[in-house]
């Protein structure tokens, strides 16, 4: 399948939200992620369908002014 | 004390955390700041990356107040998810607000700012708007529900100073009840003192700490010149004159001619 996560195609694997997060060696914890422009909260990348051409953001705490 | 959304906040200062030289800086300009309340943002982690996580670590063990901020958002649709994703990631239902509207000024785009604030609000945030010193702007973010204001003094990072004072004092007039937080454009501690002294509740820096060659020695110059700022509004500071008053008593004085 093939995704637009951060910016970038990727072909990838995994069907759900937590286990492309897996697949890109993400640490879950310090993370927020939003598929096709809506937040996904944490608790819910577990049952959240990726489908072909989803677009993926993953966010990290950063410095902010 | 100063209260923000029903939070008593013991420092009137308010830190970014963007462009230090390294985190250790980044830490110790936060201490030397005395800050309640750190912003902070959002932005992509790179595969297999740790950034994030290590420095929300730094972040956690200051133990200060977490502000996110929307920045660099030009849409309210851009602002809006950034700012729930925050609150998923950050676990506070604060957001600092930042609709963008100007590339070269980064001036707040106002209208999409009062919409963005209405969805926030609605959702439960507690909404802090960067915005200018636009009265009418103002109004109807209170209208949206916001209650604290954060008008710019100057562009961001410009370190330019109050460029309106005039504005400024109006601002404080017309919101009298309102904790106002000036944000963006400070960049000497008198700058702080100044907005301070015009009976602001707070100030919000970043670059002017960040970028000085001795960040830490800046933030606790900030501190002070808040201190100092604050105890002279609260003092009741004199109004400029048009002529000279003389200090010295004219009554007694000895003639000679």
């Amino acid at each position: 399948m093939k995704l637009t996560v951060n910016g970038e195609e990727q072909a990838v694997s995994a069907t759900t939200l937590a286990a492309l997060l897996a697949e890109l060696d993400y640490e879950p914890d310090f993370l927020a992620t939003a598929l096709n422009g809506e937040l996904v909260p944490a608790i819910e990348r577990a049952e959240c369908a990726l489908h072909d051409g989803d677009r993926i953001e993953i966010l990290a705490p950063m410095q902010g002014g | 004390m100063l209260s923000l959304y029903g939070e008593d906040i013991a420092s009137r200062l308010l830190l970014g955390t963007a462009q230090y030289p390294s985190p250790s800086i980044l830490a110790e300009a936060v201490r030397a700041s005395g800050a309640g309340i750190v912003t902070v943002s959002l932005r992509r982690e790179t595969a297999g990356g740790r950034t994030g996580g290590q420095f929300w670590e730094l972040i956690r063990e200051l133990g200060v107040r977490i502000l996110p901020n929307t920045a660099g958002c030009h849409s309210v649709k851009e602002a809006v998810t950034t700012a729930r994703m925050a609150r998923d990631l950050f676990g506070t239902d604060w957001i600092k607000l930042e609709v963008i509207g100007h590339h070269d000024t980064l001036q707040p785009d106002v209208f999409g700012l009062v919409e963005a604030a209405r969805i926030l609000i609605e959702e439960g945030f507690k909404v802090f708007p960067y915005t200018t010193e636009d009265l009418v702007v103002a109004g109807r973010l209170l209208e949206a529900g916001c209650e604290v204001l954060m008008p710019w003094c100057a562009p961001i990072g410009s370190a330019r100073g109050p460029v309106n004072p005039d504005a400024l004092r109006s601002f404080r007039a017309e919101f009298p009840d309102i904790p106002l937080i000036v944000d963006a454009g400070l960049g000497r501690p008198s700058h702080a003192a100044s907005v301070m002294e015009l009976g602001f509740d707070a100030v919000l820096l970043n670059t002017a700490v960040a970028k000085a060659g001795d960040p830490a020695a800046m933030a606790s110059a900030f501190a002070q010149a808040v201190e100092a700022g604050r105890r002279a509004f609260k003092a009741g500071p004199l109004e400029p004159r048009d002529m000279a008053v003389p200090s010295t008593p004219v009554i007694g004085k000895a003639v000679f001619e």
